[in-house]
This record gives C-alpha cells, sequence and structure tokens, in this order.
C-alpha cells in the first residue's frame, strides 16, 4: 500500500497535521495513489483517530522509540524542518517534503532545511503552500543525498594526533 | 595606598602570565601528539538531543586506539545516556575490552535561556567541570556544540596553562550550522586546536577551520 509519512519531530505542528487531513490535500494525495497516511504528531493538541472518515487508511501516533521502520514503510516523507527528521528521512534515500513552520522565526534548525533544498536533496513548502505541492510536485527532479566522509575525520585525526 | 598598589600590581603580573601561557598553549597543538603512546584518551562532550546523534556518528568513525571513553552529558538529559549505552554495547561486539564511563554535569545554558543567566549557570557547570576534567585527564576533549563543552573546554585549558597537561580541543560545527556559528563555535574558534565546520560557507567565514566535507 502506498504510503504517505508525516512527521513533526519532538515538537508540536498542529497547522501541519490539519493541513494534511483536509479533503483537498487528501485528494491530492489520492490523487498520486498514496492509501495510506501515518501521522506523528509530537507534542501537538491534534491526535486524529481512525474515525475521521477520510478517503485513506489514517493512522496517527505521539512518539515512539525510533520512526525509522516508519520511514522505511513510506513511499513519500513529508517532515517539519528539524535536522534529525530531515537526515533520517534522507539517510533512508525516502523522497522527502519539507513543510517550513512560519511561526517558528529564526530557528537555526532550518538552516539546514534550506540548503538541503538548495542542493536539491528535497522539496520545500508552507503549509499554506503545501496542497498546491502535493498536486504539482516532481519527485524525479530530487537529486540523491551522498553518504558522509565520516572516514575523512578519523583518518584526519589519526595523522593529527600521531596515531598508529 | 601602596600596599593596594602592590596588590593591583600583583594581580597585573599574574593575569599577564596567564594570557601569556594561555598564547603559548594555544599555538603549541600541532606538535601535541598524544596516539603516539598508542592510545588516546577521549573526552567527549554529548549534548542534548542532536548534538548527541551527531558526536556518536563521529566516535563511530575512529578506531579502536580512542580508549579510553569519557562521555559528560548534562544532567538535565535524559535521552543522551541511553543512546550512548547503546552505542557503546554495540561497539563491544566487535572489540573485546573496550572502555568507557558517563558523566553528568549541571548544564550550562538552556535552549532561549538569556546571557545573565547563562553566564551563572555557566560558572557553576565550571565548577563541576574543572575537577571532573583534572581527574580524568583526557588527550583530547571531542565536542560539536552543546552549551556544557564551554566549561569542559576551559578547564581542558586551565590544565595546559597550569602546565600539568596539555589537552586538545577538537570541535566539530554541527551539520545544522550552514551560515551561521552557533555560539560555543564562537567562543572556542579562537582556542580549538582542531576546528571542523561541515559547509564550505563557514569554511569561507572562518578561514583557520576545517573543512572536509559532510562528516556526519
Amino acid at each position: 500500500m502506498k504510503t504517505v509519512f508525516v512527521t513533526v519531530g519532538t515538537t508540536s505542528f498542529d497547522e501541519l497535521i490539519l493541513t494534511i487531513k483536509t479533503p483537498e490535500a487528501v485528494k491530492a494525495l489520492k490523487a498520486r495513489g498514496f492509501e495510506r497516511l501515518v501521522l506523528q504528531v509530537g507534542r501537538g493538541s491534534v491526535l486524529p483517530g481512525p474515525e475521521s472518515g477520510l478517503d485513506l487508511t489514517l493512522e496517527a501516533f505521539r512518539f515512539k522509540d525510533s520512526i525509522s521502520e516508519d520511514i522505511a514503510r513510506a513511499d513519500l516523507v513529508i517532515s517539519h524542518a528539524g535536522a534529525g527528521s530531515c537526515l533520517e528521512a534522507l539517510g533512508a534515500r525516502k523522497p522527502l517534503l519539507v513543510v517550513v513552520n512560519n511561526k517558528l522565526m529564526d530557528n537555526h534548525q532550518q538552516e539546514l532545511a534550506r540548503q538541503l533544498h538548495k542542493e536539491s536533496h528535497l522539496l520545500y513548502c508552507t503549509c499554506s503552500s503545501l496542497t498546491d505541492t502535493l498536486r504539482t510536485m516532481d519527485l524525479s527532479v530530487l537529486v540523491p543525498f551522498p553518504p558522509a566522509q565520516t572516514t575523512h575525520f578519523a583518518n584526519f585525526l589519526d595523522i593529527a594526533l600521531g596515531v598508529q | 595606598m601602596s600596599l593596594m598598589l602592590g596588590l593591583l600590581l600583583c594581580l597585573f603580573c599574574t593575569v599577564c602570565i596567564f594570557l601569556l601561557r594561555l598564547l603559548l598553549v594555544v599555538n603549541s597543538g600541532p606538535n601535541c601528539k598524544p596516539g603516539g603512546k598508542g592510545s588516546v584518551c577521549v573526552l567527549v562532550v554529548a549534548g542534548s538531543g542532536g548534538h548527541t546523534t551527531e558526536i556518536l556518528r563521529l566516535m563511530e568513525s575512529l578506531s579502536p586506539s580512542y580508549k579510553p571513553r569519557h562521555y559528560v552529558i548534562a544532567d538535565t538529559d535524559r535521552m543522551s545516556e541511553e543512546k550512548i549505552r547503546a552505542f557503546e554495547s554495540a561497539k563491544e561486539n566487535g572489540s573485546i575490552g573496550s572502555k568507557y564511563t558517563v558523566h553528568r554535569i549541571p548544564r550550562s545554558r538552556e535552549v532561549l535561556q538569556s546571557w545573565s543567566s547563562s553566564l551563572k549557570s555557566t560558572l557553576n557547570a565550571l565548577l563541576y567541570s574543572v575537577p571532573l576534567v583534572f581527574r580524568l585527564q583526557p588527550d583530547v576533549v571531542l565536542c560539536n556544540g552543546p552549551g556544557t563543552c564551554v566549561p569542559l573546554c576551559a578547564s581542558a585549558l586551565l590544565l595546559g596553562v597550569l602546565g600539568l597537561k596539555r589537552v586538545l580541543i577538537v570541535y566539530v560545527e554541527s551539520l545544522c550550522r550552514v551560515e551561521t556559528m552557533s555560539l560555543s563555535g564562537k567562543i572556542l574558534y579562537p582556542v580549538a586546536d582542531y576546528f571542523f565546520v561541515q559547509w564550505s560557507t563557514l569554511r569561507d567565514k572562518y578561514p583557520r577551520s576545517i573543512f572536509l566535507g559532510r562528516l556526519v
């Protein structure tokens, strides 16, 4: 079943949760063949139940020890701009749509999402443009996220510290 | 009056000697090669949330020569200790006899805390950091930006200034920092021995930093 996973991390982002389950957004998702919507709502005040009467399967939870399984099962991840969530989704090589919370001004966490968007690793929108983005987005423009250079760090340090 | 002047002169001389020693210590980094003795004792400053995840990814890449490993976390941090223990027990399966400890110190700065109260709590954290660093005597302090790393690095510098031990400071700015440096980064940039940034935009602004691409 083609699945969308929405995650807000450890914060709350009610506006995103409310927007994604509007009939317009659901219609846009259905048109793209999505049949299952999983919401991780964090500390938000909105925790939708399964009764919501949507046109697709809806699951919602607040927190889990690890969301890696939900990411692995998703065909599209919609995330807040938090660095942890973005990196986890990109690391799992999932198409990622980041929704920026305009109410958080000067949040340095958004710096990373903006930069990754500049480099075409993810799509980027706000709550008000979410439905339009879902309708018109082209996931094929996304560039795969290259793996980190951890060995460069280890090699540099070994030489600098004289480790044999 | 002359006693007063004498005291002031003493104080002035002490401050001058301290600053001179600090300058000498900060500039002696490249000559310090603790790896020569076979193993490198690391003090790892794990912060909250994302900082811990990042620093554990860096630790993952290091060879078994980096031991023992002493992790320091803020006392209000609940998640990090679990992550560290999970990471270390996964590592133990690979190599036998790996050694690590976890220590807690008061947090020096909560997110959004004001300047004046940050200063007070940083001084409080310093009271706990100095004895800890003097007792552990690490070869290297590895940190990536949580507020807790400032008092710990200051303690490490103090060891060097007093001539007890030259402790290297390795700072890796968080991957989240693309355009602007974190407050901890700005404070530690002049004194860190190896200062890594993960975006070229930051490297251009801070020419002494080391840029090897994305590290975590």
